[in-house]
């Protein structure tokens, strides 16, 4: 007889133990890599459909008379969704050209301007309206929902969307001149 | 004389309904909360579009807003509660220090945490095991060693009885 036969058995891990146990591991290798797959993804790229949201619009800036808007309802007119917030300093610098811009195409009704306020307070964004004169339809990023769909970075973000409703251009950070805006609208008006 | 006096009694009685209406006003519409009010709520919440900033010491101009806006609240009579459930609504529950109170919120950590003691446990246990064998090996022979010439007896006497 060996002395291995006399050795105290070694008892393993059991096999239900090990299970959850590599399921839990795989699970939040899962999470983490989805995590930073997606903090190096950026912004939504053009080329994308976008899919349907609904922006809330404050009480006087409504669209064609409705309080809210679906992106779906939009099919059929270039979609211009600027991200902006009253705190935010660089929106200034674009604002007074947003609304220009706005005021040009708005006749054709085939551009639709649409603000969406991030994390902001109303009384201070309408204060911000009206000192810029904005005169298209804006409403609040309820939850930051429309933002985190988009994976905006920060504000002022603009994304240009076509009549078909397919991302085409997206510009970060102010623009400096109409020029640049009606550099991308005019494109997709063809 | 008596035509004055109920003048007098007049001006009197409109001057106390119209401070009455006045005073009337001033309660509905509340006292100004104070700073030490509004941050027992904004400590409770955090800057939106801030790493990790209470909203009760972050210095951005938009937390200051934010400040104000839980000021506003307050004097028009919400309680904690409606604010917070307001900023939820509004930024989302990431402005929230504490997760909401939901089961999954507590259940995830707690079975990640017993998980991870259950590992621990059995890596020490696996890690301890060979030296308290080792040191044990040389008892555990010896105890054994009589067992093992029992065993062996008994197995040579069974197979003597097969021959």
């Amino acid at each position: 007889m060996t002395e291995s036969t006399i050795s105290a058995p070694r008892r393993g891990v059991p096999i239900w133990a090990q299970i959850i146990i590599w399921v839990f591991l795989v699970g939040l290798l899962a999470i983490v890599a989805a995590g930073l797959s997606r903090a190096q993804q950026g912004t939504v790229q053009p080329g994308q459909l976008i899919d349907n949201f609904t922006l809330p619009i404050y009480s006087g800036y409504e669209w064609d008379g409705k309080s809210e808007i679906s992106i779906e309802e939009l099919r059929g007119k270039v979609v211009v969704i600027n991200f902006w917030a009253s705190w935010c300093k660089p929106c200034e610098q674009e604002a007074a050209e947003l609304q220009t811009a706005w005021k040009q195409y708005e006749p054709t009704g085939q551009v639709v301007f649409l603000g969406v306020d991030y994390v902001d307070t109303e009384p201070e964004a309408r204060v911000y309206l009206k000192k810029f004169g904005i005169t298209y339809s804006n409403g609040p990023d309820l939850a930051t929902r429309i933002s985190q769909y988009f994976r905006i970075k920060g504000v002022p973000e603009t994304y240009f969307v076509d009549k078909n409703g397919v991302l085409q251009y997206v510009q970060i950070g102010p623009f400096t001149s109409i020029d640049q805006i009606r550099a991308q609208i005019d494109p997709l008006l063809k | 004389m008596i035509g004055s006096l109920r003048f007098t009694f007049y001006v009197l009685l409109l001057t106390l309904v119209v401070a009455g209406l006045w005073t009337g006003s001033a309660s509905a519409q509340g006292p100004i909360p104070t700073d030490d009010e509004v941050n027992r709520i904004a400590k409770q919440l955090y800057c939106p579009v801030c790493e990790s900033t209470p909203l009760d010491v972050c210095p951005t101009e938009a937390c200051r807003q934010w400040r104000d806006l839980i000021r506003t609240m307050l004097a028009e009579g919400k309680n904690e509660e409606e604010i917070k459930q307001y900023f939820v609504e509004q930024y989302g529950v990431r402005v929230l220090n504490e997760p909401p109170n939901r089961l999954i919120s507590y259940l995830v950590p707690a079975v990640a945490i017993l998980i991870g003691a259950f590992m621990l446990f059995r890596g020490f246990q696996m890690w301890i095991k060979p030296s308290i064998m080792e040191s044990n090996l040389e008892d555990a022979k010896r105890e054994a060693k009589p067992f093992q010439d029992l065993y062996i007896a008994k197995l040579e006497e069974e197979l003597k009885k097969r021959k």
